[in-house]
């Protein structure tokens, strides 16, 4: 007796409600940025749920791909954050308002 | 029936990180939670049969990216988050996003309970590392390589991203600035 296709479908949606609503309360960039991650591992459960459920191999051949595009994320999301700190000395995304008015 | 138990124990371990991660402020202690995260997500992988992406889950997810990031918090050495004063009509916009998202969720729970829901046997052989990489390297070659580009164009990018930006015309225009304010004066 396995859990359902259902069930992982319902684990991966709640985690991504969890990190888009995370994405909205946090302040800090690094913050947001994990909650960025989290909502990605959402999408590889499902991937991976009807992979398993179908028999085919391209939903773990495109895990690999959200991987790698999270790799290169976080390469550059973090050079950004480490140079907005070092204008700002803070990573509040509140600061970056520079481009207003 | 194991295979039912093993899921509820990792789903609620994710769910609890999951939440942990957001409420916490200090955000080395979010790192940790998303840790647990990945890990728990990782033993999922192993009870859907996927033994490759679940080693790829903690290699990459837990391996490199967290240690990344906790080695970003580290050096930035930063406080905790302060008190909200961010505009307000975010909580609610974002409150909003969750409930109509979680709704979805269930939505799509109720949907999908009435479809074919008994794992085919062939499956267990899509999951080996060797499936993967033969499609990998024959039917899907072609996105292996634009990935390929992608993460040398990453690797590029956050070398430009971190050095040090030649500041002298900056320096210029703020003592222009100055010596202006100072003949206002």
């Amino acid at each position: 007796m396995e859990p359902s296709l259902a069930s992982y479908l319902a684990l991966s949606g709640i985690l991504f409600t969890i990190g888009a609503v995370g994405v909205i309360f946090k302040r800090n960039a690094l913050g947001m940025f994990m909650c960025i991650e989290l909502m990605l591992n959402a999408v590889n459960l499902t991937f991976v749920a009807f992979s398993r459920y179908y028999g085919d191999t391209t939903g773990q051949l495109f895990v690999f791909m959200v991987m790698s595009v999270a790799a290169a994320e976080a390469a550059v999301g973090l050079g950004i954050i480490i140079a907005f700190f070092r204008n700002k000395q803070s990573i509040d995304v509140d600061e970056a308002s520079i481009l207003r008015n | 029936m194991v295979g039912t138990a093993l899921f509820f124990l990792f789903a609620g371990f994710a769910i609890m990180c999951a939440i942990s991660m957001v409420y916490h402020k200090n955000p080395l202690y979010s790192a940790i939670s998303l840790v647990g995260v990945f890990i728990s997500l990782s033993c999922i992988y192993i009870t859907l049969a996927a033994p490759f992406i679940a080693a790829v889950q903690i290699l990459i997810y837990a391996g490199a990216i967290m240690v990344l990031v906790v080695f970003v918090i580290m050096l930035l050495n930063l406080d905790d988050d302060t008190g909200p004063n961010r505009l307000k009509y975010l909580y609610t916009l974002g409150g909003g996003l969750g409930v109509v998202l979680l709704a979805q969720t269930f939505f799509i729970f109720y949907a999908v309970m009435r479809a074919p829901n008994v794992p085919s046997d062939q499956t267990l052989s899509a999951g080996k590392t060797l499936t993967i990489g033969q499609a990998m390297y024959t039917e899907y070659l072609l996105p292996v390589e634009i990935v390929g580009v992608l993460l040398l164009m990453a690797i590029i990018g956050s070398v430009m991203l971190a050095r040090r930006l030649a500041q002298p015309q900056l320096e210029i225009v703020v003592e222009r600035e100055s010596e202006i304010r100072h003949d206002e004066q």
